[in-house]
């Protein structure tokens, strides 16, 4: 018996909330069968920091900042298919509210003239990324290969996907398991 | 019903009373055609295209064109809903349509022809147009991000309720939806309640205040049973039509 290799994945999420992670961990005991076909690079489940060689790449949540775009760019090098998961990975989603207003007149209510702020300073740590003028869905800055919506997209539907993902199928959700809500 | 004339729809035959166009032969023939502009009360309007046909090699939209006996139209083809698919996707993309946090998510036309259509992804890059909202009127909001130009709200607006609250304004990328006051606010209007306006928005520009998420999302409309099978019992009935068609029903 010669064990088969495993589907190798990476996660991650970038302007996002955790929230479809939450949901793909909402597949339960399933996950234990997943684990006989897969195995994780790169995730909040394993803390791997950078991102290997994978099969999948799985990024939840837009681009915000200059550091997502670096995240979303290994992922797209490393991995053969790149998978966006979730409202604000496929469409910006909720990050991407503030796009119709200016960044730099966001940060300085935020940070000096909101109610109750005394002494603020806009942050300038060379170590915070800094934020872009808009927030962007995953397919504006590289190739995506295929997309789940939903807020968060349903434990059955990231199921069905990565069903078909693993079984050769193009991924198909149908009624019900395809949401944009 | 010896005189009955017919048309071929995807090779099959459809029966149509004169004066009636593909879609409404269609639809009340129990056969779905995907549309958004199209309403069954209102004369049609032939703007957003997504139910375009092929109609003797010619490509038509299906809510203008009047049936004609021995037609041959086509419409699920790969290379109709491919087109269709897109003009969806083009739709996603040019305003800001956050289904996440929009009232109208479920019960919204547009949303539901994207999982009808399978659209996973706008495909282009979003436009994020600056729209702002009108709150003026103390029962009723205007969102204007969502808005899809398809002119149901001012096509009853004038033909139904005879105050014209709403009109199109601009050409091409720059037209967007417009109320008819001096100061451009709906609250400065005649709009009521009751207005016909009100209830025809197919997507979720025009909102009743504070009725807000009565029906919890994952209940709604469109989340229950798709477009394909909803747009055929709204749809008035021809009388050799068909039950509500069962392959519709499972969904795709």
């Amino acid at each position: 018996m010669t064990e088969r290799k495993k589907v190798r994945i990476a996660t991650t999420s970038l302007a996002g909330c955790f929230g479809c992670h939450t949901s793909f961990l909402d597949i339960d005991e399933r996950l234990f069968a997943l684990l006989d076909r897969v195995e994780f690079d790169r995730s909040p489940l394993t803390d791997i920091k950078h991102c290997g060689p994978c099969d999948i790449g799985i990024v939840e949540g837009g681009i915000c900042n200059a550091e997502n775009v670096e995240v979303l760019r290994e992922f797209r090098r490393q991995c053969r298919i790149l998978v966006a998961i979730g409202a604000c990975a496929v469409t910006g989603g909720l990050p991407a509210q503030r796009n119709h207003l200016d960044l730099g007149a966001c940060l300085s209510e935020v940070y000096l003239t909101e109610l109750g702020v005394v002494n603020g300073q806009i942050p300038n740590d060379p170590e915070l990324p800094l934020p872009l003028d808009k927030v962007h869905p995953l397919h504006e800055v590289v190739k995506v290969d295929y997309f789940i919506p939903g807020c968060p997209p349903s434990a059955e539907a990231i199921w069905k996907f990565l069903g078909d993902l693993l079984a050769g199928r193009t991924p198909h959700l149908g009624h019900g398991l395809m949401q944009y809500d | 019903m010896s005189d009955t004339q017919t048309f071929l729809l995807d090779g099959e035959e459809v029966p149509f009373a004169p004066g009636q166009t593909v879609i409404q032969a269609a639809l009340a023939a129990g056969r779905y055609i995907p549309h958004l502009c199209y309403h069954p009360e209102f004369k049609p309007h032939g703007s957003c295209k997504v139910c375009t046909v092929r109609a003797d090699g010619r490509t038509a939209a299906a809510c203008t064109l009047p049936a004609q006996a021995g037609l041959a139209v086509e419409s699920e083809t790969e290379e109709l809903k491919e087109l269709r698919h897109t003009l969806v996707q083009m739709l996603f993309a040019e305003g800001n349509h956050f289904c996440p946090s929009c009232e109208q998510s479920g019960n919204c036309m547009l949303q539901a022809l994207g999982y009808e259509l399978g659209v996973m992804t706008a495909g282009f890059r979003h436009f994020f147009p600056i729209r702002p909202v009108d709150a003026s009127h103390p029962d009723i909001l205007l969102d204007f991000n969502r808005c899809i130009l398809c002119e149901l709200c001012v096509r009853a607006s004038c033909e139904v309720d005879d105050k014209c609250v709403f009109a199109l304004s601009g050409r091409g990328i720059g037209k967007h939806l417009i109320v008819n006051a001096e100061s451009g606010r709906l609250a400065d209007t005649e709009v009521a309640l009751s207005d016909k306006s009100l209830q025809v928005c197919p997507v979720g520009v025009i909102l009743r205040k504070r009725v807000g998420f009565a029906v919890p999302i994952g209940q709604r409309k469109y989340d229950l049973r798709p477009i394909r099978a909803t747009a055929l019992e709204s749809a008035p009935r021809g009388p050799q039509a068909p039950g509500p068609c069962p392959s519709c029903e499972e969904g795709s």
